[in-house]
């Protein structure tokens, strides 16, 4: 996938950033396609702070589910490196949690034996597991559908389930990549409360991966504002914003500013992303 | 959205169809418009039920066809699913006979027994082998597309959480995959049994398969029919066995 062939890019000696749990460090991915070479992710550099939820936004198709997959481990860049507390990481790391876009529950897993299936695969004793599973269950708002199957649920409580597996694994980082796209505005305003929430009561390092800004401002104590194609580190915002917010924050003054911010600066990438989805549409004709 | 009450609805449906047929099974030969000597009445076939049962010896001749077909079931099982396994696993071995196990599920196997006559002679092995050749190649095909067909994200999910080979494949893969399965399953539990009752006919030995051709021999219409029922009836057990079993091992719909 990735071109192993291209060296990597000549950069200045790492600098110790001793504040940063996660840090992303002038990653490129580029796909070989069967017409073209795609630079999907360019020269993203970033870091991640202990106990705080980042956010990282930009158009459809800019890259951001490869950014994840790459520091989920998944995928390994063309250039560049991802470090968990300075260590470089090779394949997917223990610190890190994943949540993906795709709806990925078990079907043939109970919501509890979904919870609890990062703790079965450890080895941890059936008691003890469900125990904790049940306490995460709880968190994420589930009490009473332990023993249901996921075709039972609705997607939001689904995407809960996701989320409460991946919790239950206890992650120092918490990695999601648009776990809310698929849901319908009032559910992801409601399941933003909720997951923030959670940050706050376990200081959970969240790096979180949106297209929705007003999702972004809500949740993120930094927004990561990506290019589209190639996909780089346009700006990063810091959002000011009192603790603890509540979906509530959307009616204040100071959200609309930020979320203004972001759009101009988000705009013209939207629209030429749009403009060159649409030439290609055009074009294969 | 009651989780336990049976609705019995369909059932009582399908029974009320099955007899509906019967009846007007039974007008169309007594009002001359259907031959009985091709077709005989169901009324008869009904009443001869007691008659073969006793006369016949149909509990062993039931038991020893139930057991063939089982005993082919297990062997297609034990041996397909591996197989199918290992095409997912081995990519080459996949593109060099992929194409070969799906022309084997469409031959018409059971034009070999003779070979399988030399080899196991007249015996129940015979007929046990020719019903796992004949149905071993959907249960490889099946297992092998339910593999390929699992979810991407499912698989990254057992990525990023560090599992085994072993767990990845216990865990995501073969779960995912059981339904699946389960039609391959279906598919050659249907070819193994079609080949076993029509060795036994071919071969004239020992279960139901037998009797229907003795019952033939004799123009017993009545007693063929009834006997057909009996096979009938076996593949009825299987299947509801299969559906047992599949609900335990895949549970959540
Ligand atoms: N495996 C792949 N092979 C080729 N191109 C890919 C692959 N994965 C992603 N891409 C391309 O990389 C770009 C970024 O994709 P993606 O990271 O999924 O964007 P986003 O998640 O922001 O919508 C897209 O143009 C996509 O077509
Ligand atoms: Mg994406």
């Amino acid at each position: 996938m990735s071109d192993p062939t291209v060296v990597p890019w000549p950069r200045p000696a790492p600098v110790a950033r001793p504040e940063t749990v996660l840090a992303v460090d002038d990653v490129v991915v580029r796909f070989q396609t069967r017409d073209a070479v795609v630079t999907a992710v360019d020269r993203m550099s970033f870091g991640v702070r202990p106990g705080e939820f980042i956010s990282v936004i930009g158009p459809s198709g800019c890259g951001k589910s490869t950014l994840f997959n790459v520091i989920g481990g998944l995928v390994t860049p063309t250039a560049g490196l991802v470090t968990v507390a300075g260590e470089p990481i090779r394949g997917p790391h223990p610190a890190i949690g994943m949540v993906f876009q795709e709806e990925s529950t078990f079907p043939w897993r109970t919501v509890l034996d979904n919870v609890a299936f990062p703790l079965e695969v450890r080895g941890v004793p059936r008691r003890v597991r469900n125990e904790k599973a049940r306490d995460v269950v709880a968190m994420v708002g589930l009490t009473g559908f332990e023993e249901h199957y996921p075709s039972e649920l609705s997607g939001g409580m689904r995407q809960r389930v996701s989320i409460g597996r991946t919790l239950a694994s206890e992650p120092k980082i918490l990695l999601m990549d648009e776990p809310f796209a698929s849901l319908d505005e009032q559910t992801r305003l409601l399941l933003g409360d909720k997951v923030l929430q959670i940050q706050q009561t376990l200081r959970q390092t969240t790096l979180l991966i949106t297209h929705s800004i007003t999702e972004a401002v809500q949740l993120s104590d930094r927004v990561v504002v990506m290019s589209y194609r190639p996909g780089r580190l346009k700006r990063i915002v810091d959002i000011d914003l009192p603790h603890p917010r509540t979906s509530e924050v959307v009616t204040s003054e100071a959200f609309g500013h930020y979320v203004a911010e972001i759009w101009g600066d988000l705009r013209d990438e939207a629209s030429r992303g749009m403009a060159e989805a649409e030439a290609q549409r055009g074009g294969t004709r | 959205m009651s989780r336990t009450g049976v609705d019995r609805g369909p059932a009582l449906t399908g029974a009320a169809t099955l007899v509906g047929l019967f009846v007007l099974l039974e007008l169309a030969i007594r009002v001359g418009l259907v031959d009985r000597y091709v077709v005989p009445p169901p009324s008869e076939v009904i009443t001869s039920f007691g008659r073969i049962v006793t006369e016949e010896n149909i509990p062993q001749r039931f038991a020893q066809t139930a057991l063939e077909g089982l005993g082919a079931g297990v062997l297609i099982t034990i041996v397909g699913v591996p197989l199918g396994v290992l095409l997912y696993r081995r990519m080459v071995l996949r593109a060099a006979v992929q194409s070969w196990v799906a022309a084997l599920a469409a031959a018409p196997l059971v034009l070999a027994y003779p070979l399988f006559l030399v080899i196991f002679g007249r015996s129940a092995w015979t007929i046990v082998m020719m019903g796992f050749v004949s149905g071993v190649a959907p249960v490889i095909l099946k297992t092998l597309e339910g593999l390929t067909a699992t979810r991407r994200v499912l698989i990254d999910v057992g990525r990023s959480l560090k599992l085994t080979p072993m767990q990845q494949f216990r865990l995501v893969l073969l779960p995912a995959a059981v339904p699946t399965i389960f039609v391959g399953l279906r598919l050659g539990l249907i070819f193994a049994l079609i080949n076993v009752v029509g060795l036994e006919f071919l071969i004239n030995f020992g279960g139901l398969g037998q009797l229907i051709n003795e019952l033939a021999e004799r123009y017993d219409l009545p007693g063929t029919y009834a006997a057909i029922a009996f096979v009938v009836l076996v593949s009825v057990l299987f299947f509801a066995g299969l559906e047992r079993t599949e609900r335990w091992l895949r549970p959540g719909r």
